[in-house]
């Protein structure tokens, strides 16, 4: 009786330690004394992977930094915003939604204007330190701070006014916009949150943009990505080590991230990082060209090459529309009323082989343009711009309704002239060192050709080609490209407004030229004020009808994603935006984790 | 016996300058001509024997088309085959740069001829090989020019004239030896006019290369007039009041001339080389204009280093003239026996 009595007391108690089990899971062996309380972790779905191992990335330049209030170049953000550092809230690459980071959970007033965000309890800082509401308010009045001068600044500046950070408790923070913010809470993602224990001192001190060089010493480091410093060696790599406090686990309850390791090899040349990766040096490869990609899958040797789809990137066409004084170049701006020609611009557009340049530049593996919003970029495109197929005849009804003439050589070649009977030649810029948007401009020019226009194709070392476009401005035309972080419209703001730097045709205008361009200032403007998405897309979709329209830009072609993966790499799962591979490194795992850890 | 040698070469020579100067009828097609759904394909395979089994005399070729879901892999249409045919109408082109003209020395009826394959922009190989040629060798035979008669006089005057002139020149020559000269030509680019046509590159490279390379000429000009100055008969002309014009154009120049023409034979690759250089970094002729150089420069591609290996043959078509130039020298120098060659000649003056 007695005993039976005992029996089901026991299995009880099993049971209520299963329970516990369930509901808390232990925390994986040989992690640091949890405070954290379980249910503060943040569970991702997807293959469980097994710990340890060490994945190996080559990177095309060394980082110049690990400050993510000066990160600018390319490899610093990779390294930075993939591997070491977490954001509030963070925009999954996967889905290109937002999802809860650091915040767990948060809610907006009804005007849109306030953003209480509450922090998951118990995190810790990559050293151990605990993390509190104080260090996202020093996060925050660090990259308000005039002084300090960190990228991120202008982004938290809306309608010329910087947003306000209040802290209720110690884990609860409150936004204030001072205007209707149509990003919404995708503007916390990438922002990361500094440890206010180590950069304190160094603010107060001014040094704050100095901090943290390549060669910072671990122990002076911390974060709250699912990587920590490890060790840096100069002009080879950079060698980060799992983090132990990351805040995320698998649907086991596992603590990510799988791998012990993350190592960064300075490769500077594509061809090398190919070559890197064919001999089984780097675990991974990304920004892989199409020729270089079909190379590799041709020859398969224990990895597995994907395509992504069209990534963000547009490459266009555009004419120099430069208000220009007269006697600096008067060449280039006795050309410019061609290209002021609106008819003009949609000539050319008419005569440009898309299919061709997705087809010769990149193998088939890209998508043509008629507009900047790539079909990479799923939620933001216009599906009423017209893709209008190439057409030499309606290129030259648009040409002979803008009063142009043709000439016809003594060998059957045809010149096209002006109203003034000049003929019409101009030169267009690409960077050398970009082979795919050199054969793009050669392409162009071929199809040019055939409407008599005169064409030469002249590649400039990128920077120089850089400083004429928008600086000196001496140039006719220029095949270019620009990739968006974000597929949010407001990523390129600066591209359309015409008081962007990044208004390539006709940068910083201090009033908008023409009537097209200032009603593309008013619908930018006015996107980023209303919070509905429905209502955004309609202003934006105007916006890529206006462009498409005049012509601006001549929109060429968007390259895909192209990346490989070793077969024993787990939950390889490509995006189309940046870190195309590392945005879920946390969950990356080898299969073979014993083989791999001892390379 | 090294007399006959001499015009072997040059009948060799001459044969082969022939074939690139009438380019245009020996190429079967327009070389800037693009041919956008044939990027990449391989040279074109020659067949006797068609599909049933059949032989035939005259040799044909299959149409290719791309295979489907490919961008580079091609599939023979065995239904319909095309005979090769000789001068046949294709093209036009102006023979020699002046005589309108549209036969090709051989061809097919209706279908552009790869006969060495097509490159990124499916334009044919094989004419670009031989219009590239034009450029190249024009280059390097402009350039040995320049460069032999700069070499020449100012050789001459220091060697005869002596003295304070002697010393200045060979300074200067040796001045032009040292400088590094592919970056001052990277620097030089950077001054002229952004859009430079596909003459001007054409002179402009021409008159680098032929500006470079005197001072060697001018060196072994200056060593033979030194020791023919001094030689019995001219002093005794000069004893009978002969003028320093007369002297140097009737007795000394006289000397250096097999001198001359053996450097001419060894000049004239090795700028035809330094042509290549130019245009394979981008300094020489723009695209879509071919040159032997920059039909080169897509190597610098790895993907295409490893996939396509037609794209090296421009490379093998320099052989057999340097072959020709190289041989000439040797035959030139082994008849000249005088005018032997104090230096070894060195790499490309760049």
């Amino acid at each position: 009786m007695s005993a039976r009595v005992l029996k089901s007391v026991i299995s009880l108690c099993l049971a209520l330690l299963a329970g516990c089990a369930i509901l808390f899971p232990l925390p994986a062996a040989g992690s640091p004394p949890q405070t954290t309380a379980p249910e503060e972790l943040l569970k991702l779905s997807g293959d469980i992977g097994h710990p340890g191992g060490r994945l190996v990335v080559s990177l095309r330049a060394e980082p110049k930094t690990l400050n993510p209030l000066t990160a600018v170049d390319a490899p610093s953000r990779e390294v930075i915003l993939g591997a070491m550092q977490a954001d509030l809230i963070h925009i999954n690459r996967g889905t290109q939604l937002t999802e809860p980071a650091l915040a767990k959970s948060w809610k907006v007033s009804p005007d849109g204007l306030q953003y209480s965000l509450t922090l998951r309890k118990g995190l810790r800082f990559s050293d151990g330190h605990p993390v509190d509401a104080d260090d996202v308010l020093f996060s925050f009045r660090v990259y308000l701070d005039e002084n300090v001068h960190a990228t991120q600044r202008d982004l938290l500046i809306i309608g010329g006014k910087p947003l306000t950070v209040r802290k209720i408790d110690s884990w609860t923070v409150v936004f204030q916009l001072p205007k209707p913010y149509g990003v919404g809470e995708r503007l916390f993602d990438g922002l990361a949150i500094l440890p206010r224990h180590l950069l304190e001192k160094t603010y107060a001190e001014g040094q704050l943009a100095q901090a943290w060089p390549v060669s910072t010493s671990p122990s002076q480091w911390a974060g709250l990505g699912p990587f920590r410093l490890k060790e840096y060696v100069p002009g080879q790599k950079l060698v980060l080590e799992r983090n132990p406090y990351y805040w995320k686990t698998d649907s086991n309850g596992n603590r990510l991230p799988y791998l012990s390791e993350l190592v960064f090899l300075f490769v500077p040349s594509a061809d090398a990082q190919v070559l890197r990766f064919q001999s089984g040096e780097t675990d991974v490869i990304s920004r892989l060209g199409a020729e270089n990609f079909s190379a590799l899958a041709r020859q398969q040797r224990g990895y597995t090459m994907a395509d992504a789809g069209p990534g963000l990137e547009y490459n266009f066409l555009f004419f120099n529309l430069n208000d220009l004084n007269e006697k600096v170049s008067a060449e280039v701006a006795g050309r410019q009323k061609w290209f002021r020609e609106i008819k003009f611009r949609q000539a050319v557009s008419a005569a440009i082989d898309r299919e061709a340049i997705v087809r010769l530049v990149y193998q088939g593996r890209g998508a043509p343009l008629w507009g900047p919003v790539t079909p990479g970029n799923r939620r933001w495109v216009d599906a009423s711009v017209a893709h209008s197929p190439r057409s030499i005849e309606k290129a030259r009804g648009l040409l002979k309704e803008a009063s142009f003439s043709w000439s016809a050589g003594p060998d059957g070649s045809t010149t096209l002239l002006d109203a003034a009977g000049k003929p019409v030649e101009f030169s267009i810029l690409t960077s050398s060192s970009n082979a795919d948007r050199t054969k793009m401009a050669n392409l162009i020019q071929d199809d040019l050709k055939q409407l008599g226009m005169r064409v030469q194709v002249v590649p400039l070392e990128f920077r120089s080609l850089i400083d004429r476009v928008t600086q000196t401005k001496e140039y006719e035309a220029c095949v270019l490209g620009l990739a968006s972080f974000d597929a949010d419209p407001n990523s390129d703001m600066n591209v359309w407004l015409s008081s962007g730097g990044t208004h390539l045709w006709n940068p910083s205008q201090s009033r908008p030229a023409t009537a097209w361009e200032s009603e593309i200032d008013r619908l930018m403007e006015q996107q980023l004020a209303v919070t509905s998405f429905a209502q955004r897309k309609k202003l934006y979709d105007s916006v890529q009808e206006i462009l498409a329209e005049n012509q601006p830009m001549i929109f060429l072609a968007s390259p895909d994603i192209l990346v490989g993966a070793k077969n024993t790499v787990g939950n390889f799962r490509p995006a189309v935006l940046e870190p195309y591979i590392l945005w879920n490194v946390e969950q990356l795992y080898l299969k073979s984790s014993t083989e791999n850890s001892g390379r | 016996m090294s007399r006959r040698q001499v015009t072997r070469w040059l009948g060799a020579l001459a044969v082969l300058h022939a074939l690139i100067l009438c380019a245009g009828f020996f190429a079967p097609n327009d070389p800037e001509e693009q041919d956008r759904e044939r990027p990449y394909l391989a040279p074109v395979k020659i067949h006797f024997v068609d599909s049933q089994g059949h032989f035939h005399l005259r040799p044909f070729v299959y149409p290719t088309r791309l295979q489907t879901g490919s961008f580079d892999q091609f599939e023979e249409d065995n239904s319909t085959p095309l005979p090769l045919r000789f001068v046949v109408a294709g093209p036009r082109y102006r023979l020699l740069g002046f005589i309108p003209c549209r036969r090709h020395l051989f061809g097919t009826d209706g279908a552009r001829l790869y006969l060495l394959g097509s490159d990124a922009y499916g334009r044919d190989l094989f004419s670009r090989i031989l219009y590239g040629g034009q450029i190249s060798l024009l280059a390097g035979l402009l350039g040995a020019t320049i460069t032999l008669s700069l070499g020449a006089g100012i050789g001459a005057i220091a060697g005869y004239y002596g003295g304070w002139r002697d010393a200045v020149l060979m300074r200067t020559a040796e001045l032009f030896v040292a400088l590094p000269w592919l970056y001052l030509l990277f620097g030089l680019r950077a001054f002229l006019p952004l859009t430079v046509g596909p003459l001007e590159a054409f002179f402009l490279v021409v008159a680098v290369i032929g500006a470079v390379g005197w001072a060697r000429p001018a060196r072994l000009v200056r060593g033979v007039v030194l020791s023919a100055k001094e030689r019995d008969f001219v002093r005794a002309a000069r004893g009978f009041g002969a003028s320093d014009r007369y002297l140097l154009f009737r007795h000394i120049l006289p000397q250096t001339s097999s001198v001359l023409l053996t450097q001419a034979a060894l000049l004239v690759p090795q700028f035809v080389l330094a042509e290549m250089t130019l245009s394979f970094l981008g300094l020489g002729v723009p695209e879509p204009v071919p040159s032997w150089g920059n039909l080169l420069a897509s190597l610098q591609q790895y993907s295409v280093l490893i996939s396509y290996w037609w794209m090296y043959l421009p490379a093998l078509a320099v052989v057999p003239f340097f072959l020709g130039y190289l041989g000439l020298a040797s035959a030139l120098q082994e008849e000249g026996g005088t005018g032997k060659i104090e230096e070894a000649p060195g790499g490309s003056p760049l």
